[in-house]
């Protein structure tokens, strides 16, 4: 006996959608830079997985292939960032962003 | 599974597109000096000094703009023109070329202000120089993109750069401060981009901007919900990294804290880049949903044009005071791009070049100026310079002139062609709202030229503090810059025709 179970793309996406938009109000609630950077990661690979499943349901490639760009640049974006991050929280040991706000006016 | 045989993988041959590579070499030789300049940079047994690294960059861009300027003599000649390379990832026609020519531009003066800025904060290395060039080669790459994924990637290297560029002077508070929000809300707008691009991905089946335009040309989509999601986020997207009203707020911060000579970068090449996406992705891919992108960008050209104006009115730091001043001015750029029309992106390119050089030799005078200041000049700094230094209060006036939009500079005919663009294509408020805002940015600037021009020394102002002002030394590569950018803004400011012609050989063909 066999389930016949069909995921379709909408699944996928309607996935891809919810992680864009926790990623994106992760990061405009989250005061704490590195969770802040775990949402920045949760958007790009919201976008990652629409590629993929965009891709699968056309048969085309190119959603894939995109998928590994984006995975380098995204990787590339985590060692600046954690690098300003270190170095900006070195002067102040309470991980907040609203303890950075030297800039106003 | 049958297909990942080992046997069909070397039985068929794998086709790899053709590159031209002349198109690639201003990009090659940039990315190559750079990466160059850091491994012999560490493997040398000293720092060697701030001002190699600042001539082996200008000597950089220049081998890079020499050998660009073979592929615009084919692109202008009638018979072989525009083509694209790496299977129409990447073109070469007048509008990218221009872009590249005026980034590089912008990387030979900003390595200028640069060496002069690290001699005074004490700051050695190569790091800066291989940024600004990484960062440069993104530019490019943006500026002659053709694939959704490319202009992704060339944004990434441009953007990336310029986060550890604006966090460069570790040693301040500010630059730190300005490199980590940079970063997050950077990333936050790329974010946007990328996803914007996935939906466009989805609702097209390609990434390529000639088969999306196809596609949307061809095809009338049912449903095209999916489309405009895409465009919007990557309008969002794009929006931030030049800086729009609603999306602006990182600017005033941005520019405040980071170094001076890459608050010009930003602010010239990085602005440039942008906007050369914008007019790619949306006058190339989406030019037949103009009727459903105009509003928006009519919208977003006149909140950016009043805040911009407005906000830069009540700030008392300077380069924060630019930094609005440089947000309406992508106002005034929407304004020509909302047109729509080939006379819309001859005049968008005008700005961008006319643009580049004022807010260069701006900052270099900001520099000099706020030397003293930890690179944080206020409006009173500004008190009284045409005694002490009339040429560069001279200089100084030239570039606020311009901003403003005086005639007799380039900025008069900048702000003249994008008005001129939107009444052509009958955006009448737009075109007055960017006249009332132009009066409205004339008076910040007279503001200053009041400060500089008819107040005196400050009585308070301790007199050792008037001498050590009185004694700023201008190096000779900021005299460059101030020289190249008033010579520039002055001489094209009376004689725009040569400007003019180049920006109308620059039109964007896909």
């Amino acid at each position: 006996m066999t389930f016949a179970l069909t995921i379709g793309p909408g699944y996928y996406l309607a996935l891809s959608a919810m992680l864009f938009v926790i990623g994106s109000i992760g990061l405009l609630v989250r005061r704490n830079p590195l969770i802040m950077f775990m949402c920045i990661e949760l958007m790009l690979n919201a976008a990652n997985l629409a590629f993929v499943s965009f891709g699968k349901d056309m048969g085309d490639l190119g959603g894939q292939v995109s998928v590994l760009f984006v995975l380098v640049v995204a990787a590339a974006e985590v060692v600046i960032g954690l690098a300003i991050v270190v170095a900006v929280m070195r002067r102040r040991p309470k991980a907040s962003v609203d303890e950075v706000s030297v800039l106003r006016g | 599974m049958s297909s990942f045989s080992t046997e069909t993988i070397f039985a068929s041959t794998i086709t790899t597109p053709d590159i031209a590579w002349v198109a690639l070499l201003p990009l090659l030789i940039l990315c190559g000096a750079s990466i160059f300049l850091l491994t012999v940079a560490s493997i040398a047994p000293k720092d060697l000094p701030s001002s190699f690294y600042a001539v082996y960059t200008g000597l950089a861009a220049l081998a890079s703009l020499i050998s660009a300027i073979p592929l615009w003599v084919r692109v202008q000649d009638n018979e072989r023109g525009p083509f694209s390379t790496i299977a129409g990832g990447f073109s070469v026609d007048g509008f990218s070329l221009i872009i590249t020519f005026l980034i590089l531009v912008s990387v030979v003066l900003v390595a200028c202000l640069a060496s002069e800025y690290l001699i005074n904060e004490g700051i050695s290395g190569p790091e800066p120089f291989v940024l600004i060039m990484l960062s440069a080669s993104g530019g490019i790459t943006m500026a002659g993109a053709s694939d959704l994924i490319v202009l992704f990637l060339g944004i990434e290297v441009l953007s990336i750069a310029a986060y550890v560029l604006a966090a460069m002077d570790m040693r301040r508070v500010q630059s730190q401060e300005a490199g980590m929000k940079y970063f997050i809300l950077g990333a936050f707008a790329s974010g946007f981009l990328l996803y914007g691009m996935a939906l466009i991905y989805g609702a097209t089946g390609s990434t390529s901007l000639v088969a999306i335009r196809d596609f949307l040309e061809s095809t009338e989509l049912t449903n095209d919900a999916l489309l405009l999601a895409g465009i919007s986020m990557v309008l969002i997207g794009l929006g931030f990294k030049v800086a729009t009203v609603p999306f602006h707020f990182w600017t005033p911060d941005v520019y405040q804290g980071s170094p001076t000579p890459f608050v010009a970068f930003m602010a010239s090449a990085v602005k440039a880049a942008g906007f050369a996406a914008l007019i790619r992705v949306f006058y190339g891919a989406f030019a037949s949903y103009q009727t459903d992108w105009k509003p928006i960008i009519y919208g977003l050209a006149i909140a950016t044009l009043v805040v911009g104006s407005f906000m830069a009115i009540v700030q008392t730091d300077v380069k924060r005071l630019l930094a609005y001043s440089s947000i309406s001015h992508a106002g005034y750029i929407l304004v020509g791009f909302q047109s729509g029309s080939e006379n819309g992106v001859i005049s968008v390119s005008f700005y961008l070049i006319t643009y580049a050089f004022m807010v260069l030799g701006s900052f270099a005078v900001v520099s000099i100026v706020g030397g003293l200041n930890g690179g944080q000049p206020t409006l009173d700094d500004f008190e009284g310079l045409s005694n002490r230094r009339p040429i560069l209060a001279a200089v100084f006036t030239i570039f606020l002139l311009g901003q403003a939009g005086i005639p007799l500079t380039t900025g008069f005919f900048a702000k003249f062609y994008v008005i001129e663009a939107a009444i052509e294509a009958r955006s009448y408020g737009l075109a007055i709202s960017a006249m009332v805002t132009a009066v409205i940015a004339a008076f910040l600037y007279l503001k200053i030229l009041v400060k500089m021009w008819m107040t005196g020394e400050t009585e308070s102002d301790p007199i050792s503090n008037r001498q050590a002002r009185a004694n700023i030394p201008i190096r000779i590569q900021v005299g460059f810059v101030l020289l190249i950018s008033g010579g520039f803004t002055l001489i094209f400011g009376i004689w725009p025709h040569p400007i003019v012609e180049l920006a109308r050989d620059a039109l964007p063909i896909l």
